[in-house]
């Protein structure tokens, strides 16, 4: 279990005066210099440094392709770095692989859990730390200190439940099981609130506390401004593959940090009137959906959505919003009654499909633009010209007219402000934010009355954030239905007109935006009705274990 | 039908379903791992030919069953190699090593026994001869003399239990050791965690690489043990494509197992009974319907059809089965 270690023993080396770290002169828990990394001619990681001091929870905050993955990457053992140096305690350690990170006393809780679903709580936690060739005295003795750790950090897991049969929350403290067995003191949590309610992750978050409290060091990785504020000590801000600044929490702004993640002014909330909605465009009545294995996705939905209005759909992934947008989208079949702009469309046959619907002036926006709404290996005007590729204007008797499609591509690509601004280019070349405006030029350019959107910013950066956000808006101006769903409450509270919130295939309720806060959706989101009440994390907890839940589109 | 004539298929069921069960534990441990083998044919059939081979020109059976096993184990190496190392596709790989079994076995053995591409016969110590067990042949001499009733029994023990090799003997024992191995060992769990999420594994600390050719070398000896027993056990000698489809079969047997070693147990037996009855009769008289013995033996393949349609039961194979595993966050 000897890490290699190459300590060059520099005791003369003047302490980085960086700012913010509590109890100056003592040593850090964990120090970077001058880490840099590229891939091929991306530069990930240039001259990073950072210190962080033992007991205190440290912010990276930047948006996607900033470098923080790629960072902890290279923390964790999967990424060599072309140059600087790792500190842990002082001392200098080279980290060529996870088991040598293990043994340097880190541990990493990852965006997309590293759990064996159908191994259960203790031999997920055992793997890889066995004591000896036998299964039986390791697995004891897990079970022993697992019970120990969960009465210490408020940790309660079952030992012996399967991870398929948890939720999304309880998996994650596996996870933090996982790293506290093997003895790290250093957590890394990568964007750890991404599937968690409000009320999972303020639990989260009171864990990290304790674990902070007993001297742990914990580096939390994430996009979102308010967690930085509420739990981090001290804060760093990456943009572009650089560490732009590191500063204590205590003496910084949301807007600070903003600023200095994007590189310029950026407006936090949505600027929006207040909607003027007008008749129903969208009426759906008792929609149901059983999936392929037998399980009722959708148990009787019934909402509306009128002219000039955004809803916006709220709800742990995996809940129905999925199969509610692809069956309004065409892409799966249900029973109910749908009506767009008063008259029924097929919710089955051959007239069910998604380019009836189009024809019925639906746009759709799908949830994963990567697997639904684009072909990666396409360029960017094949991916235009998809869905709408029998449309007359491009073609030119049998054959297609790809010089009109690729016109049409361009207007397209300067309106949406895509770049780099080139219909040659793949669409896998193009960064989150631009493949999603293209299609959302797609869609929105079809000027449908009903637009269905899918986690329109999942996975994009701050300024294309704040554009497709004023796309939907201005579409809403134009009189048009919105159907948003997102499972980020933030973008749901800032956008929606009204919101709805679903779990396990039902709509909890409806509320306003001006009339309810996280916390309430939050406990909604756990199907919670009874919002006024005292309800502990427990309960959301149970709730929320669904094991016929399929959180695919999270994966 | 008598009670014999019973006991003699079921003698026979054993004896055929020796090979797949070899087989089908090699790619238990290859699938269990994540590494769907398909190429499980043409490793049992390579060491049928080496282990026939070097029997015939060293005349032991032992030098021979190394022999057979050295070659599985350099053909699980290029398996690894492909779908390990080089992250290459699983199935195109098990085919081409099904191709060039089924080419350079025959090559060859002409080459070196210019016998039209078969081994010559094997006979004493170069195959591998029944083990009586004890007073096996002293009961059947008494049930020969004596027609009592009472004495037929005792055929279970003389001719279902005793003269089998000892290879069959090995392959039963290696059922309930591959279960322990999967469910009681750190490597098993390692193991079965590397089949279901490589990722998991790798961000425990442990080679992700290491262990699949681990299983991929488990494999390739237990295919090893299935092909010499097929040339050096169950018949006397190497023929062209002596395996004749068992590899495919053990693999519908798996699925039909469900990945588990007891229940592989199971299936092989029931492809094996199904193989001997067919082998025993030609045509299948139920009364009202005669069934032809072809149709027994494509039940196996029926019967995996069933399962994989989900009548009886889910198949769940392993989930990250047939992905090469690339570092990734």
């Amino acid at each position: 279990m000897a890490f290699q270690d190459t300590d060059t023993g520099r005791p003369g080396a003047a302490p980085d005066p960086s700012p913010g770290n509590r109890g100056d002169g003592a040593t850090p828990a964990i120090e970077l210099r001058g880490i840099s990394k590229s891939f091929g001619p991306v530069q990930a990681n240039k001259d990073i440094a950072i210190r962080v001091m033992p007991g205190t929870i440290h912010g990276i905050i930047g948006e996607n392709g900033a470098g923080k993955s790629t960072l902890m990457s290279i923390l964790y053992g999967f990424y060599k770095a072309d140059a600087g140096e790792i500190r842990i305690h002082g001392k200098q350690t080279a980290i060529p692989d996870s088991q040598a990170a293990i043994s340097a006393g880190i541990g990493m809780v990852f965006q997309h859990f590293k759990l064996v679903e159908n191994f259960t709580v203790l031999e997920n936690v055992v793997l890889g730390a066995e004591d000896g060739a036998l299964l039986r005295p390791s697995l004891a003795k897990a079970r022993k200190l697992l019970k120990q750790l969960s009465d210490e950090y408020e940790l309660h897991v079952e030992p012996d439940a399967k991870i398929e049969d948890l939720g999304v929350g309880m998996q994650q403290r596996v996870e933090i099981l996982k790293a506290l067995y093997r003895q790290a003191d250093i957590l890394i949590l990568d964007e750890p609130t991404g599937v968690l309610t409000p009320a999972e992750a303020d639990h989260l978050f009171r864990i990290l506390d304790g674990l902070k409290r007993e001297g742990k060091t914990i580096i939390l990785i994430t996009h979102k401004l308010r967690e930085i504020m509420e739990t981090t000590d001290t804060v760093s801000v990456m943009r572009r593959g650089e560490m732009t600044a590191t500063v204590r929490t205590a003496d910084t702004s949301p807007e600070e940090l903003a600023e200095l993640m994007v590189g310029r002014k950026v407006l936090l909330r949505v600027d929006k009137t207040a909607a003027q909605p007008g008749a129903p465009v969208l009426q759906v009545e008792d929609l149901r959906v059983v999936d392929s294995q037998g399980v009722e996705r959708l148990r009787g939905v019934s909402l509306d959505v009128r002219r000039g209005e955004i809803l916006g759909i709220a709800g742990v992934a995996g809940n129905g919003q999925s199969e509610l947008l692809e069956v309004l989208g065409g892409m799966r079949e249900g029973q109910g009654r749908v009506l767009v702009n008063g008259e029924p469309i097929d919710l089955t046959g051959t007239r069910s499909d998604a380019r009836t619907r189009r024809r019925r002036g639906i746009g759709h926006v799908p949830e994963d633009r990567q697997r639904e709404g684009l072909i990666m290996n396409f360029y960017a005007w094949e991916n235009v010209a998809f869905g709408y590729h029998d449309d007359p204007a491009y073609n030119r008797g049998p054959l297609m007219d790809q010089a009109a499609i690729r016109a049409d591509t361009e207007a397209k690509i300067a309106k949406f402000d895509v770049r780099p601004a080139n219909a040659w280019q793949e669409a896998r070349n193009f960064s989150g934010g631009n493949q999603q405006k293209i299609v959302i030029a797609r869609e929105l350019e079809r000027n449908p009355d009903l637009l269905l959107v899918g986690q329109p910013t999942r996975g994009v950066d701050i300024g294309a954030i704040e554009f497709i956000h004023e796309q939907i808006v201005a579409l809403r101006d134009q009189g048009k239905a919105i159907l948003l769903v997102s499972v980020e409450l933030d973008e749901i509270m800032s956008l929606s007109d009204r919101i709805a919130v679903m779990f396990d295939g039902r709509l909890m309720g409806e509320r306003l935006p001006s009339e309810t806060d996280e916390r309430e959706l939050g406990l909604m989101m756990a199907g919670i009705s009874d919002t006024g009440g005292d309800h502990d994390i427990a309960e959301v907890e149970r709730n929320l274990a669904h094991p016929s839940g399929d959180p695919h589109k999270e994966s | 039908m008598d009670f014999l004539t019973v006991i003699q298929i079921l003698d026979s069921t054993v004896r055929l379903a020796i090979p797949l069960l070899f087989a089908c534990l090699a790619g238990l441990f290859s699938e269990r791992a994540g590494i769907v083998d398909i190429g499980l044919e043409g490793k049992m059939l390579v060491a049928a030919f080496f282990s026939a081979a070097v029997a015939a020109l060293t005349g032991s059976v032992w030098l021979g069953l190394l022999a057979g096993i050295a070659a599985a184990l350099i053909f699980a190496l290029i398996h690894g190699l492909a779908s390990i190392t080089f992250r290459g596709d699983q199935l195109i790989s098990g085919v081409a090593i099904n191709f060039l079994a089924s080419g350079m076995t025959v090559l060859i053995a002409q080459d070196w026994f210019s016998q039209g591409g078969r081994t010559p016969s094997l006979s004493g110590t170069g195959r591998f001869n029944s083990i009586d067990l004890p007073g096996a042949n002293a009961l059947e001499a008494a049930h020969a003399a004596a027609e009592s009733p009472g004495m037929g029994l005792s055929a279970i023990y003389w001719e279902l239990l005793s003269g089998h090799t000892i290879l069959v003997y090995v392959g039963f024992l290696a059922v309930p050791i591959t279960w322990w191995v999967l469910f009681r060992t750190r490597f098993g769990l390692r193991l079965r965690a590397v089949g279901e999420n490589p990722g998991a594994v790798d961000t425990a600390g442990v080679s992700v690489v290491r262990l699949r050719y681990a299983a991929v070398l488990i494999c390739g000896l237990l295919s090893g043990l299935a092909g010499a027993y097929l040339a050096t056990g169950l018949a006397a000698g190497f023929t062209r494509d002596m395996t004749a489809g068992r590899g495919y079969i053990a693999l519908a047997a798996l699925i039909f197992a469900k990945w588990r070693p007891v229940y592989a147990l199971g299936a092989c037996l029931l492809f094996g009974f199904l193989q001997a009855v067919s082998n025993r009769f030609n045509v299948i008289d139920l009364g009202l319907i005669e069934i032809p013995n072809a149709f027994v033996l494509a039940l196996p393949y029926i019967l995996t059809v069933v399962i994989l349609a989900g009548f009886v039961g889910k198949a769940i194979p392993p989930r990250a089965g047939g992905q090469p595993y690339v570092k990734e966050r």
